[in-house]
């Protein structure tokens, strides 16, 4: 990536191809939004002129942007914090106007917040509440059956496959403000698709929960896509939700697109290096001539060799060492985003 | 229209829900309700019988029917929304009610009619064991009630679509305290809160009249003691209407430029 030319995205061939309107559920184009902001100066004498005359400041958060998402697909919405990646969520969800371009979802313009759109899509802000404080999630949820015209016969049902699924139980019945944040975050969940929207945005669904919370609510979010078809473009900053859920990502950094294509090019691009475990005996033997070694413990040595190398590396290691166990590993995930946003950043 | 009727019945059971939760909070606010005109009731009956028994055309039994029947109309006619608008901004609870197929509005109208479903009763129970100690009397004919209600009614609508207006404030400013502070100071002063308006100069008594505040609650606390003349409530209740014309095209207007700068700016 360091020698392509870096304003552009990249996307791989089979993404370029112009796909039309009418079978897409999310289409951008050059979105963008600029945010205009006081800028505070320090000192007092600045303090005093700012009273007078403030200067403003144009924070660009989205520039230009462009994709699309299909029926049914789950996209993995990646960047840093500051990246661009909420504002883009409540653009598409119509909370924000935007400073430019366009955006249709389900044929609708969301900005417009028409009935007719608000009532297919749903957004849910892992730090955010949608769900009354002091009274138990049940009451939200009625509340929300009647905004959302649900018939009680299809809400009774849909409630009793999202208490199945997320198993709610008894949490419905106690006050939210007595829940954990895993179990509202259940909750919250759960009201966000009580009306079944086609398009479910979600921004940082699992923040804060433990591993076992997090799972289960992948686990849902999947078994919710398969069983309803809904199209989902989801923010995370758990690389474990995007490798479960996702098979494309959109990459964004600084607002703009960096990568829109799948999960796994996204890796085999950014990866230059493999991992190779080895057991042997001890840790005496030297093995930089190898690779570089990462770390060995009780006769376990990693190393860390170039991708092209891996094969040839890897004989030579059979053939001159007493290996008792071999293993080739793509680095972490983790490492592999880190990566695309450092090499963008030089 | 059934639909709308439906939500309201769902929100009124939330609001009712919700104030269940905090029973302690809403006797001292209750407490709270009745302490403020009680003072003026102690204040102006004290002026009263040192002045022979009579301020004006108030007698110190009329002063006790008149803040007894303040404190109801003004209970029945008050809103929260200006103390709650900014938390909501910067909670995020407004986008969440953005995101919803309906507007916001409502949920406030319902909210704010339960809890006075809520908070009336008992508060009726205390005037009149207030009126008994203070000597109020209340004389009313079936023509009064008959222009009392539709003069209440308009005077809530009247309120409340004000006071939603002034709370979108807090789409523009974070410091939303500094206007609630003058609001609630003129409306102390200009409404009747704090003495009957015709015992204030003449000029505040024009000022209150053109302005809306005296609408809301001096208007239909005078109408209920039959102070005003038929006439003057005919024309007291077209006033009302006037004013909620103007406060529902104003509604409309700040509220769809407040959006425009949330939407801008974004929380």
């Amino acid at each position: 990536m360091a020698n392509e030319d870096k304003t552009k995205p990249y996307i791989p061939s089979s993404r370029q191809e112009n796909s039309p309107v009418k079978n897409l559920v999310i289409h951008i184009q050059d979105l963008s939004k600029t945010y205009t902001v006081n800028e505070q100066e320090e000192g007092a004498k600045a303090t005093i002129r700012g009273i007078f005359r403030r200067k403003k400041l144009e924070v660009p958060a989205v520039s230009d942007i462009s994709f699309d998402l299909a029926p049914g697909e789950i996209v993995g919405f990646l960047g840093p914090n500051g990246a661009g990646k909420t504002t883009t969520l409540k653009m598409l969800s119509g909370l924000l106007y935007p400073t430019s371009g366009k955006a249709t979802v389900l044929g609708h313009t969301p900005w417009k917040r028409e009935k007719a759109y608000l009532q297919q899509i749903t957004l849910v802000m892992g730090q955010r509440n949608q769900l009354v404080w002091d009274i138990p999630a049940l009451n939200s949820f009625e509340l929300n059956r009647v905004i959302y015209r649900i018939p009680i016969g299809d809400y009774q049902q849909i409630l009793k496959e999202l208490t199945e699924l997320l198993e709610l139980g008894t949490l419905l019945t106690k006050p939210v403000r007595n829940l954990s944040l895993g179990e509202r975050m259940k909750c919250e969940i759960a009201a966000a698709l009580l009306h079944r929207p086609r398009v479910v945005f979600l921004d940082e669904p699992t923040i804060g929960l433990d591993v076992t919370m997090q799972r289960r609510i992948r686990a849902f979010i999947a078994e919710y896509n398969k069983r309803f078809g809904a199209t989902v473009l989801m923010t995370s900053h758990y690389m474990a939700d995007v490798e479960a859920l996702c098979k494309r990502v959109v990459v964004i950094h600084h607002g703009r697109l960096l990568f829109n294509g799948e999960l796994a090019l996204l890796l085999q691009k950014f990866t230059s290096h493999k991992t190779i475990i080895i057991q042997l005996g001890e840790c005496q033997a030297d093995l930089n001539v190898y690779g570089e070694v990462l770390s060995c413990e009780d006769g376990r040595y990693t190393l860390r060799v170039p991708k092209a190398e891996t094969a040839r590396i890897t004989e030579r290691l059979l053939a001159d060492l007493p290996v008792v166990d071999l293993l080739v590993e793509d680095p972490p995930i983790e490492e592999v985003i880190d990566r695309v946003f450092t090499e963008w950043n030089r | 229209m059934k639909h709308l009727f439906r939500l309201y019945i769902q929100q009124f059971k939330t609001t009712f829900a919700t104030m269940f939760q905090y029973r302690t909070s809403l006797v001292i606010w209750m407490i709270g309700q009745v302490l403020e005109p009680l003072v003026y009731l102690i204040v102006w009956s004290t002026v009263s019988n040192g002045n022979g028994g009579s301020v004006g055309n108030y007698t110190t039994a009329a002063f006790a029917s008149y803040f007894i029947v303040l404190m109801l109309v003004n209970q029945f006619t008050y809103t929260w929304v200006m103390y709650d608008y900014e938390y909501r901004i910067r909670e995020g609870m407004l986008s969440f009610a953005l995101l919803r197929p309906v507007h916001p509005i409502h949920s406030d109208v319902a909210d704010n009619m339960m809890s006075k479903a809520i908070t009336l009763p008992i508060l009726t129970v205390i005037a009149i064991g207030l009126g008994f100690a203070f000597h109020a009397g209340l004389a009313v004919t079936p023509w009064i009630v008959i222009l009392f209600i539709p003069g209440l009614l308009l005077a809530f609508a009247l309120r409340f679509l004000l006071e939603w207006t002034l709370a979108q404030a807090a789409f523009w400013t974070t410091r939303v305290s500094a206007l609630n502070q003058t609001y609630f100071f003129l409306l102390l002063f200009l409404s009747g809160q704090i003495a009957p308006l015709s015992l204030l100069p003449h000029p505040i008594q024009i000022a209150a009249k053109i302005l809306p505040f005296y609408w809301t609650i001096g208007f239909p606390t005078e109408l209920l003691l039959g102070r005003i003349t038929f006439a003057g409530t005919l024309e007291g209740i077209g006033i009302q209407i006037g004013w909620i014309a103007v406060s529902i095209v104003l509604v409309r207007i700040v509220w769809r430029a407040g959006i425009k700068v949330y939407s801008a700016v974004g929380q």
